[in-house]
């Protein structure tokens, strides 16, 4: 028993919480809506309570597979996620899941976090496809027909990346004979193929489809429970694999460009959000990408912060959702006075993810601008500043404005249930705690952090940017309302070149969509092209299928021997 | 018990074949009870004897039984070594397993006064299968074929209460089947009529001098294309979906887990211990005629059961394509492409014993096993449709189970010979098989109830214990692959060690 013993605690903590998802089937309702908030709650102590080591190191075949690597990079990721889970199962208690959904959560959770821990490349590939197969009930649990669709898709992208990420770990082994899961670079064998794979996880341009198809169509805490993990998951693994590589800075501020337009024009607040969330993902890459110190630090923070905001936006949007049946930007409107607290909670997740001083975002995002700085890519540097512009305007004014603030709809709604409001109270609370004291996040970063973010520069410079992208906002809302006032504001050519901006962003952005459609379709052709002229292969009529007559397969037998008897003078 | 050991060679085909003639006598009285218990016993006492071979060849030497204590090369020989061991005990053990699922899969499918004649049929077919296993004669394996093949008619052919398409399914496998055999024949004739021998020991020596002998090379053609039709390979395979279809629920479990894997044990015995890959013809066969068609197998087998309604009819196709990934690790010759084959000859025994097993759970409750009656059946038949899922989990390939040990030593197999675009395809082909098996899981768990009106019940423990233990070996297999990794390289290495 002691050998036993021994092996298996500590167990990673990501595999309790499967456990965890098995026995959340079998408790009765009450219990088991409880039991789904306490259990990572007290995997965090249990955490807490262990040392850097590497534990639960088994053989397979004739590998030793690390099942449960403590270091600080898997520690702070862990307990983020462990948080995530955590606010998001408390958050789901408002809204009345089913077992299917609780422990669908978990399980997700428990993927995603045993993933982290995971030591070797066997144990990563397991636990991120367990994570990718049981996300998708998330989406399921809509049960309407788009949600089904959107969850396929979104299935066919997971497990795809997961299919790319065997093929590139299969390579790899066969080549160095190593499954060690630490730093591998675009040169190591199979290196390419993992990163493809970490990359369709992380959405990256062009590979980021399924993130707004999917997220915004599971159910109301299945969207908040779905945004932490996938891709700050395959950010994790990028950090740990691919940190320094330089192509990765390109990606990212692509990726952390182009959302923003998306995000502008988009009418689903909740849609609205994932482009946002997408933007983020950007600089998070550009950071691994720069690869310093200051950067992967500022990635892992910001990650760490950014689960938190995203979470709590997406929280008072499920809110809004729940309560008014609607998540329509243009549908909603005037709701502070219903829903006062959700507002307020909303308010905090804005700044934070705008990066107000004091809110968790300013304290992280900075970072890897700063890195970006330092080592002179002025270029990239620019690009995030613009980006971070991007996200002011459409998470931190545009998201509570139309929900909250914009012309009373007259909806006459209640506030959000009691769990709903005490999840999003808890995060708003660790968002300004984190901004207020940044140390409490610094000590447990991998490097140590000597970046002070609480400097008048910094504070300055900050303050600056969001008020002009704030007067931005101002001011082509009024002209939106009130076009022909345009003539009496006396502007200056700032003000034509953001509208003039503007608009060649929406119509390139028409035209870019409507690009994208033709590809699209003539993808579906070519598709479903394949798929029909497999089905007439295949089906009961076709040419496979049917038995055919015997003299015909005769044939087949005697052409084969002919074929064998004819290799002789080949 | 110690004057038994040195004749259990022997003993391993004498008493199936003496119980079959027996097992008619209880048609006197009908007394169908017992010849069920008499066949399961001689079932049992069949895997009792392949487990104490194969610990035998394992821990000591190859055993070498004349037969008549004539001396091998000029009687017949009974040769056991590590690879017919394995096999052996994969053929006996699965009779073991499935012959208490027998007795009420067959009272339910079988016309009551054909029982006894089937389980005698059943006991000529396990001895046909495993005399062409054990023995170490050409010829010989020739009778045993018909032995095997002969009475597999007839077990297809009872299949004729459930669906008279039964008779012509048992009359083209009896056309095709007869060819495969005849061109077997005639390729053991060749080989001959230049060496004077029909030992495969002696043939293998002899055949050394002789690579340029143009009947030699039309010997090893007729060879290869008769066991090719045997096991068969793509497009010899049309004999297959229809037999195991029609075939009554036993049948299937026991011919798609044993009859197939008989006849590659068969082919790998010519292609490796009596040619061999320093031929050229026959790298030029691995190269030119049996890599396209697995890897076009693999395919076309995973499409066409894509879109089948039937559910044994899409197991029967996913059965072809699972023969490719076998004949892929052939065409291979390397280790970890051998040892794939070897190792997918007992893991894809577990995962097809397991489904079709579970596929005579549906029968017997349901009566049929096209897709659109079992709908919803996974709410009321939890356990059979359970493990129908996990045995699907196998033959994808998923880790932790059996499908993917085979799999990735195939893989590993692709990437030693150099041929990475190959195992893309493995991975693609495997997705295929995502998608068949999620077409039960949508028929069998998201669409609603169709017959509310009648309570379908969970099929009988006797059938349930046998499919979980199947389900169950499946896993452990999975997880604890030491026993037939290690077996599988060690016949790997004999098979190539010789050549190069």
């Amino acid at each position: 028993m002691t050998a036993v013993a021994e092996i298996l605690l500590p167990l990673n903590p990501g595999i309790w919480l499967i456990v965890g998802a098995l026995i959340a089937v079998l408790l009765p309702q009450t219990l088991s809506r409880w039991f789904a908030v306490i259990l990572p709650v007290f995997l965090i102590a249990f955490l807490f309570s262990l040392n850097l080591d590497n534990y639960g190191t088994i053989s397979f075949f004739d590998y030793s597979l690390e099942t449960f690597r403590l270091d600080a990079l898997s520690r702070v990721f862990g307990l983020i996620f462990l948080i995530a889970s955590a606010l998001g199962n408390l958050y789901a208690l408002g809204d009345d899941v089913d077992k299917l959904q609780r422990s669908a959560a978990l399980a997700y959770a428990g993927g995603a976090i045993a993933a982290v821990f995971a030591g070797d490349m066997i144990t990563l590939f397991i636990f991120f496809e367990v994570a990718a197969v049981a996300s998708v009930f998330l989406i399921w649990a809509r049960r309407t027909e788009r949600a089904f669709a959107a969850g396929m898709r979104y299935l066919i992208f997971q497990i795809g990346a997961g299919v790319i990420l065997l093929a590139g770990l299969l390579i790899h082994f066969s080549v160095t004979g190593s499954i060690n899961f630490d730093k591998l670079g675009l040169d190591a064998p199979g290196g390419i193929l993992i990163l493809i794979a970490f990359g369709i996880k992380s959405a990256f341009p062009l590979v980021h489809n399924w993130l707004q198809d999917a997220y915004p169509e599971a159910t109301i805490s299945g969207t908040v429970i779905l945004s932490g993990f996938t891709t700050k998951l395959a950010i994790y693994a990028l950090a740990r694999s691919y940190a320094g590589t330089e192509i990765l800075i390109w990606i990212g501020a692509v990726m952390a460009i182009l959302p923003i337009f998306y995000a502008i024009i988009e009418n689903d607040l909740r849609r609205v959000l994932t482009y946002s969330l997408n933007n983020q993902l950007g600089f998070m890459v550009v950071g691994i990408g720069i690869g310093t110190e200051m950067a992967l630090n500022g990635t892992i923070s910001h990650a760490f912060v950014h689960i938190l905001y995203k979470a709590l936006l997406l929280m008072s949007m499920g809110a809004v959702l729940l309560r008014t049946g609607t998540c329509n930007g243009s549908e909603l409107g005037g709701l502070v006075k219903t829903m006062p607290w959700t507002a307020a909670f909303c308010i905090v997740g804005a700044a934070s993810a705008s990066a107000f001083p004091l809110f968790s975002g300013f304290i992280s995002k900075s970072m890897i601008i700063t890195a970006a700085g330092e080592q002179g890519y002025w270029i990239i540097w620019l690009i995030l500043l613009f980006a971070s512009a991007g996200v002011l305007y459409h998470s931190g004014i545009r998201i509570p404005y139309f929900a909250f603030f914009s012309e009373d709809k007259g909806h006459r709604v209640k506030e959000a249930p009691w769990p709903m409001l005490v999840a999003m109270g808890a995060a708003a609370f660790l968002c300004i705690i984190i901004g207020v004291f940044p140390v409490s996040l610094y000590a447990m970063l991998p490097f140590s952090v000597d970046y002070v973010p609480y400097t008048a520069y910094h504070v300055i410079n900050q303050l600056q940017l969001l008020m002009f992208a704030a007067l931005a906002f101002t001011v082509l809302k009024l002209i939106k309302i009130y076009p022909s006032d345009t003539r009496g504001i006396n502007l200056d050519t700032d003000w034509v070149y953001r509208k003039g901006l503007m608009s060649l962003i929406i119509y390139s952005n028409r035209y870019l969509s409507t690009g994208y459609r033709v590809v699209c379709d003539g993808a579906v052709g070519i598709i479903s092209e394949v798929i029909n002229s497999a089905k007439q292969l295949g089906n009961n009529d076709g040419i496979l299928s049917r038995t055919p007559a015997l003299g015909s397969s005769i044939a087949w037998i005697s052409g084969l021997l002919l074929l064998v008897l004819l290799l002789r003078f080949a | 018990m110690n004057f038994i050991m040195p004749h259990l060679p022997v003993l391993q085909v004498a008493i199936p074949l003496i119980a079959a003639p027996i097992c008619v006598l209880f048609t006197f009285g009908g007394h169908r009870k017992v010849a069920w218990l008499f066949t399961l016993a001689v079932s049992w006492v069949c895997f009792l004897i392949a487990g104490a071979l194969l610990s035998r060849v394992l821990l000591d030497t190859d055993i070498s039984y004349a037969i008549g204590n004539w001396p091998p090369p000029f009687g017949i020989e009974y040769r056991v070594d590590p690879i017919n061991a394995f096999v052996l005990l994969i053929i006996s053990g699965i009779s073991a397993i499935a012959l208490p699922f027998a007795r009420l899969s067959v009272e339910k499918e079988i016309e009551t006064d054909r029982h006894i004649l089937f389980y005698t049929s059943y006991l000529l077919c396990l001895t046909g299968l495993l005399g062409v296993t054990i023995t170490g004669d050409a010829f010989n394996i020739f009778v045993f074929l018909e032995i095997s093949s002969l009475s597999t008619y007839v077990l297809i052919a009872t299949g004729v209460r459930q669906d008279r398409r039964a008779l012509t399914a048992a009359y083209n496998y009896l056309i095709l089947g007869t060819i495969g055999a005849t061109f077997f024949v005639i390729g053991i004739g060749l080989l001959y009529m230049v060496t004077g021998t029909l030992n495969i020991a002696d043939l293998a020596e002899r055949l050394q001098p002789l690579s340029d002998n143009r009947v030699v090379h039309a010997g090893f053609a007729f060879i290869v294309i008769g066991m090719g039709l045997k096991l068969a390979l793509f497009p010899m395979h049309v004999w297959l979906p229809n037999a195991y279809t029609y075939a009554p629920s036993l049948v299937t479990v026991f011919l798609a887990a044993t009859s197939t894997k008989v006849s590659v044990y068969v082919l790998l015995r010519f292609l490796f211990t009596v040619f061999g890959p320093s031929y050229d013809f026959v790298n030029l066969t691995f190269e030119f005629v049996l890599l396209p068609l697995a890897i076009v197998a693999m395919f076309a087998g995973s499409i066409t059961a894509i879109f089948q309604t039937n559910a044994k009819r899409l197991f029967a196709y996913s059965s072809v394509a699972q023969l490719g990934y076998m004949m892929l690790g052939v065409a291979l010759s390397n280790i970890p492409g051998l040892m794939a084959t070897i190792l997918h000859i007992f893991n894809h025994a577990l995962m097809k014993g397991a489904l079709f097993m579970a596929l005579g759970c549906v029968m017997y409750r349901l009566g049929t096993v096209s897709l659109g009656s079992m709908k919803g059946l996974g709410r009321s038949m939890p356990w059979t449709m359970g493990a129908l899922i996990l045995g699907g989990l196998s033959l994808i390939g998923v880790p932790g189970t059996v499908g993917f040990i085979s799999k990735w030593h195939l893989i590993l197999g692709t990437l030693e010979a150099g041929f990475w675009p190959i195992a893309i395809l493995i991975v693609a082909s495997s997705l295929l098989a995502v998608i068949y098996i999620w077409k039960i899981v949508e028929v069998a768990y998201l669409e609603k109830e169709i017959n509310q009106e009648k309570t379908l019940k969970e099929a009988p423990i006797s059938m349930l214990a046998p499919l979980w233990v199947l389900v169950i070996l499946n896993f452990y297999f999975g997880i604890d692959a030491d026993l037939t990794t290690w077996v599988a390289r060690n016949v790997a290495e004999t098979f190539l060690g010789g050549e190069s």
